[in-house]
Parts: C-alpha cells; structure tokens; sequence
C-alpha cells in the first residue's frame, strides 16, 4: 500500500482549483484559435477576439477568465494500492475552500436547493470517485458554470429511436441552448447506462482532450458528423450569428439495458476549464 | 463607430437605440442577480422603496468574483438573462430603461421594453476578465448578506455592449444568424 496524506490532496486540490479558473487549457485556446482564423463572419471573429483577448489577460494577471467561476467538479481516479491518511471527502473540500478563498474566485454554491443561503465557501464540491488499479491518484478539477450547466438536458430514448434518434436530441438541444451557455459551446455527450450513468459519461466527456476523438471509429464519425451539423446551424459565438457554435463535441458510450437507450448532452461554454494532477 | 451612452439612460435616448448597435457605456449601473431581484420585487409589491434610484437606471446581471487587493472588483462577466425574466417587467414598470446581460429573453420582458422604453444590451458572456477593465468603482449599496449576488453601484467608463433587443422589439439573435445563413447560401 502507498500512502498519501489527506493533506497532499488538499494541497493539490486548492492548486488545481486556482490554475483551472485562471489558465484556459492549451487545447481550448488552440482549438478558439483556429475557428476564428477560419471564422467568415466579422462579428463572430470579433467576438473570437474578445475572447482570445479575455484569456489572455487571464493568464497574465492570474485573473478568473470567468465570473462564475463554478462548482468545483473533481474526478479521481484511486489506485487500489493506494492508502489515504485521513478523509478523503473532506480533503477535498478543504482543497476547495482554501483555493477558492486565497485565489479571490466567487462562491457560487447554495447550502440547500431551496432556502438558497451561500455556503461562502464554495462547498461542497461535486466528487466522482473511481478505483482504477495501480497505487496513483490522479486528480481533476472542472469547475463547471451554471449558464452552461443549465442549458443541458436529458432523455430516455427507445432503442428503436436508433443513431438517428441520438443525433435529433443532441441538435436539439444546441438548438434550444441558443445564446444561452456562451457559445462556442463544448457538447459532451453520454449514451447508453442507465439515466444517471448517461449524465456522468456527459460530464466526463467534457473533460477529454479537444485533440483526442472517441477510440471507437464509429462514435469518432459521429462526434465529427454532429460538430458539421452544430457549425452549420449559425448560431455563432454568442448566439449572434456566424460558423463558430461548438468547439467539439465529445461523446463517451456505455453498455445498456435491453430496452434503454438514455442520452445526455452536457454543454460548456468556451472557458472549457479543467486541471489534472497525478500524485 | 460605437454609440457612446451616458448615464442616467433616459427614454428619449433609448428610441433612438437599435438593435446591432454596438454601444460604449459610460457612467454609474447597478448589478443585480436573481436573489437580489426577488427582494427588489417584493419591495415593489409592499410599496417600499427601493435601495437606489431606478428611474433611467441600468442594470446588470452579474455576480463578480471578489476584488484583490488594490482592484475595483474582480472579474465581472454578464449572467443569463432569463432567469430575470420573472422580474424585469417589474422593474422595468418602475423606470428601469436598460439591462445588460446575455441570452434570451421572454414575451413578457420584451413587451414590458416595448410598452414603457426600455432596451437589452448584451455583453461578451465569458469574459469577465477583460470587461472588468472598464469598471473603475464598485460600492455593495444593499443585500451585502448574499455575497457575489449583492446589489453594487459601479461606475464604469467605456462598457462595450451590443443592442439585442431593442425598445421596438427587433432582436439581433435572430436578425444576425439570419443574415448570416442568408450570405452563406
């Protein structure tokens, strides 16, 4: 067994937490970067521009790119060799509560859905844990807007519905999005499992690498083949018209029932955030 | 050329507004978020007065992260408008001429703009760094329990926005991806 201080995993949280808000990730900024060069419309690529600026900025000031600077979402993948001393959970949100304070990031997270009173630390953070072999911990950090987050959706589809019903859903529901979640968008997508399996294969699908494509070529032509149809919709960065509507779309796929086919489609705006450390 | 607006933004100049003018604001605007809208309205419906002068006002949706040290306020980027929607007729029922935000707006907000002059402005969702440039003062004027969602009075020189809507009803959202798609054919 290796052992791992609560404590280190609070170190690296709260740095994640920080770097991820202010620093967009090199595929992102890439990937902006090349759409406005290839942008024909003048007020999407000046839009483009503002956005390239804004980062820019970001980074050199170590300035949040956004104002809404998330729920905290933190994957971990666990080693099974791996030993935590301490409580893992809490770390966590220590890791959370100390960069979201030291870093000047806003605090965005309401105790209960309903009463609406601010934690004012940011806590809790969203955590998905997964034990993987090996004695690594590998830690994301996603710090997820709202605007974004609200304009995603969900459906139990029939598995007659087919490939076809999958592609109708998805442009759907960019096209109900519109202006709304900051376009260019990142689409994640989730298909297959079960109603909340599909909705977290959606949110794990935003954090994949803008370069890498779906391992399995059929779902690769599928994420190309929707991005075509996404661009081709105009809607346009901001939703004001013009080429640039979605960055990527990311499809991640599961096994599922014989009678399910559940879909998901988990939208980010452009500051695509997220930070990896391996401990 | 931008239109440059100076506040208070009174009705007369609001006609002259259309949308897809790209604006530069200069002058004192409030934000106000969701919570911050619900109290506004429930003063309303009490007959209270409300914590400043919204006659002419502006108003923008934002919750910005905390100022460090020696800045005017961190980074300040419009929100989703429509979660305003249950409240901006109300507001704009008591004087309310501008909004900045992001996003689409309902029936209801749009008639309200038509009806008594009012306009939607929308600013670069996502880029709060560089929009926080332009605001130069923020002072907490109300609701300091509900933290990033306080009301602020700032002052802000050059506040680059867009008109989407305007007080005649026209909206960029679907006037520019319409025109867009009309040149690519």
């Amino acid at each position: 067994m290796r052992e791992i201080s609560a404590q280190k995993v609070t170190e690296v949280v709260k740095k994640l937490c920080i770097r991820a808000n202010c620093y967009l990730p090199e595929d992102v900024k890439k990937r902006i970067e090349d759409l406005h060069d290839a942008e024909p419309w003048p007020q999407a690529r000046e839009i483009l521009e503002r956005i390239i600026e804004n980062y820019q900025l970001a980074e050199s000031g170590d300035r949040p790119i956004c104002q809404d600077t998330g729920l905290a979402c933190v994957f971990l993948k666990i080693g099974q060799d791996v030993h935590i001393n301490g409580d893992l959970t809490e770390a966590i949100n220590e890791g959370v509560r100390q960069g979201y304070t030291e870093g000047y990031l806003r605090k965005s997270v309401v105790r209960d859905p309903l009463d609406r009173v601010n934690t004012g630390d940011n806590t809790p953070a969203m955590i998905y844990y997964d034990i993987v072999p090996g004695d690594k911990l590998e830690i994301t950090v996603a710090p997820k807007g709202a605007g974004s987050e609200n304009m995603s959706q969900i459906k139990m589809l029939k598995p007659s519905d087919g490939v076809e019903g999958v592609k109708d859903f998805v442009l759907w529901a960019v096209e109900n999005a519109g202006p709304n979640p900051c376009p260019p968008i990142v689409v994640g997508v989730g298909v297959g499992g079960t109603f909340d399996k599909a909705a977290y294969l959606a949110k794990k699908a935003l954090t994949r690498d803008l370069n890498e494509h779906n391992p399995n070529p059929m779902w690769a032509d599928l994420e190309k083949e929707l991005l075509e149809k996404i661009n081709a919709s105009g809607i346009g960065p901001q939703g004001l018209g013009g080429k640039t509507t979605a960055l990527s779309v990311n499809i991640e796929q599961f096994p599922a029932h014989i009678a399910s086919l559940p879909v998901a489609v988990n939208i980010n705006c452009h500051v695509a955030r997220h930070e990896k450390e391996v401990i | 050329m931008p239109i440059s607006i100076t506040t208070p933004l009174t009705r007369e100049k609001v006609r002259t507004l259309k949308s897809g003018d790209s604006c530069l604001i200069t002058g004192v605007i409030y934000t106000a978020r969701d919570a911050a809208h619900k109290r506004l309205c429930e003063l309303v419906a009490q007959g209270k007065e409300l914590p400043m002068d919204v006659k002419d006002s502006i108003i923008y949706f934002v919750g910005p992260t905390p100022a460090r040290p020696g800045e005017a306020i961190g980074s300040a980027g419009p929100t989703t408008s429509y979660r305003m929607d249950a409240y901006s007729p109300t507001m704009i029922q008591q004087g309310q001429t501008g909004m900045i935000g992001k996003g689409k707006r309902s029936k209801e907000v749009v008639d309200a703009m038509k009806e008594h002059g009012a306009v939607y402005f929308g600013a670069i969702g996502g880029c709060g760094a560089l929009l926080s440039n332009c605001i130069k003062k923020a002072e907490v004027i109300a609701y300091d329990d509900l933290g990033a969602e306080a009301i602020r009075r700032l002052e802000v020189v050059d506040f680059p926005v867009i008109v989407i809507i305007d007080s005649e009803g026209n909206n960029l959202y679907e006037t520019g991806r319409a025109a867009y798609l009309e040149q690519q054919k």
